[in-house]
């Protein structure tokens, strides 16, 4: 007889026999226009195209053959590896990479450095860090782009204080996209990793101090290991958005260095799309991601049993 | 002293100072450049209010205000409804026992956090054009309201959870009806939570580009598409001045929750 329902139980269950009632708008709303959404696009993917957008009801594998097999110009050649489409998701995948560890190179000291804070000043340095998150991400992103612009302020900044002598090419670059991205998600990193040094016990490092140990060897050593849950649900907080991202590649970075959002995108424009293709590309992205985070789930159920 | 020395790591201090200025420099040069008088958006030419003349009366103004109301009633009509969804599947989850199938509500409810945005999207456009619902402000809304209510359960969930069975037990106990303990007990203690969770949804409704873009249909805009189109064809210093505008918004609100935040916090304590 032990938990809390034997304390109150009528206020721990006070809503049992209308459960369902409540439940109901849930399960309609997330079930009919997204988890069934999310089937029929799964179903989509192996139709076949109609011309004009849209899909004919006929079973075919022509979009992942597209996306994966290579039948030359005219479809007579012997069938190779397509690298288009996974060059795109590779691009896709290593930009969301160096955004994360962008984001981790900045994102830890910057919670470290709240966390060791007196509490009264740490609630200033979290709202402040998490203000942009509020700031509607299209103007962030077009902010970005006004700032680093061939002749936008930073150049014109830089040349004027004379660190450079002509106005350095960001924009339309991959590293604008990388930029854009980390400034997209940034505090996404900083908010799950604060939450961990914040527990941290720092007797620990003075245990490791008393010992000899030097400061990055009790970081590296018995820091890190603890904090690793925070640092790990933060890489994927700013990976997984990136991968999909939109806006920040559309609007940084131009037209050679777009990534998966905008090749998905692309197959749902009015007349030159191709809707199964689309869903298919979509379905690989989203396979991608959902094994990321059950292999997330997974570590994280196996260390909370230790 | 050793206790300030194991805290303390040399350059920490900086890249915090960097993170900031990071994130707000952009922000504060397009703010500024808002009030830029030249016409021209690379010069300076003093302090003016013209451009923000120009998003009330200017050319553009009829879409942009159409756009923004379309913006400000599906946020609110979105965060309102899927607040009341949530709040409703929050007391389902917690106050109601176990029961087959939490985990599996509980993965559906944040459902819309696990898969891709431009999957939603995708995933949405090809329901409603099946279905052959015509897209429009409806299928907006009906997204919206979709992928808020995840935003909205957390903060209000997280709340519930920090109450006391004991209060409604108590209001039960003195011959109050469920309604009444739910009314009058439960719910003025959930508030903080509450309101947290409607400010959060409604934000990330205002936010949203990339779900709207793909199921807005023809000549339907909101704030962000109609953002969007304009900035394809270069920044013009209109857009500034809404974003500013925008900018401003987003501050108040998030104030706004941080302070009710602050002063939710002692009920939960004491």
């Amino acid at each position: 007889m032990a938990g809390p329902g034997t304390n109150a139980p009528q206020g721990e269950a006070s809503f049992r026999n209308i459960r369902v009632q409540l439940l109901l708008p849930t399960w309609a709303m997330i079930g009919i226009f997204l988890l069934l959404p999310v089937l029929l696009m799964a179903v989509y993917s192996f139709l076949t195209k109609e011309m004009r957008g849209g899909v004919i009801w006929e079973f075919s594998l022509a979009a992942y053959d597209q996306f994966f097999v290579n039948r030359g110009l005219f479809g007579d050649e012997p069938a190779t590896l397509e690298w288009t489409y996974i060059a795109v998701f590779w691009r896709s995948i290593v930009q969301a990479l160096v955004a994360t560890a962008l984001c981790l190179a900045i994102g830890f000291p910057t919670a470290w450095f709240i966390a060791t804070r007196p509490v009264a000043t740490r609630g200033v340095w979290l709202f402040l860090i998490t203000v942009p998150y509020w700031v509607n991400l299209l103007i962030r992103t077009v902010s970005l782009r006004f700032l680093i612009r061939e002749n936008g302020p930073l150049n014109e900044g830089l040349l004027a204080l004379g660190v450079i002598s002509e106005p350095l090419a960001m924009i339309n670059t991959n590293f604008a996209v990388q930029l854009g991205l980390f400034y997209s998600y940034l505090p996404f990193m900083v908010l799950p990793i604060y939450a961990a040094v914040e527990r941290y016990n720092f007797a620990l490092s003075e245990a490791a101090a008393d010992l000899y140990a030097s400061r990055w060897t009790t970081l590296r050593e018995i820091v890190l290991p603890i904090v690793k849950p925070g640092i790990i649900a933060g890489c994927l907080l700013v990976f997984v958005p990136s991968l999909g991202a939109f806006l920040a590649p559309n609007l940084l970075g131009g037209a050679k260095n777009f990534m998966i959002g905008s090749l998905i995108e692309e197959q749902f424009k009015k007349s030159l799309g191709n809707w199964p293709f689309g869903a298919a590309v979509s379905m690989i992205l989203m396979s991608l991601v959902l094994i990321l985070l059950l292999l997330y789930a997974r570590n994280a159920s196996k260390s909370e049993v230790r | 002293m050793a206790l300030r020395s194991v805290r303390h790591y040399p350059g920490f201090a900086g890249v915090a100072v960097l993170c900031l200025t990071i994130l707000y420099v952009p922000l504060i040069v397009v703010m500024i450049y808002s009030f830029n008088a030249s016409t021209s958006i690379t010069n300076w030419g003093g302090f003016s209010l013209r451009w923000y003349g120009e998003v009330f009366t200017g050319p553009d103004a009829p879409r942009f205000k159409a756009a923004a109301w379309n913006s400000l009633t599906i946020a609110v009509l979105a965060s309102g409804i899927s607040t009341v969804i949530a709040t409703a599947a929050a007391l389902a989850m917690l106050r109601a026992g176990a029961f087959r199938g939490r985990s599996l509500t509980f993965a559906l409810i944040n459902l819309p956090l696990m898969v891709p945005e431009i999957v939603i999207a995708v995933s949405t456009l090809i329901f409603f054009t099946m279905i052959s619902f015509q897209t429009g402000y409806l299928t907006i809304l009906i997204a919206h309201i979709t992928f808020c209510i995840p935003f909205a359960y957390l903060p209000i969930a997280a709340r519930l959870q920090g109450i006391d069975g004991s209060y409604e037990a108590a209001a039960r106990d003195l011959y109050a009806t469920r309604a009444q303990a739910f009314f009058l007990v439960l719910l003025p203690l959930m508030a903080p939570g509450v309101i947290s969770g409607a400010l959060l949804a409604f934000i990330i409704s205002l936010d949203d580009f990339i779900i709207t873009n793909f199921v807005k249909g023809a000549g339907m805009e909101t704030l962000p598409t109609a953002i969007y189109g304009s900035v394809k064809q270069g920044i013009k210093p209109g857009i500034m001045a809404i974003s500013t505008m925008m900018l401003a918004v987003s501050i108040l609100f998030v104030t706004l929750s941080y302070l009710i935040n602050r002063k939710g916090r002692p009920v939960t304590s004491g």
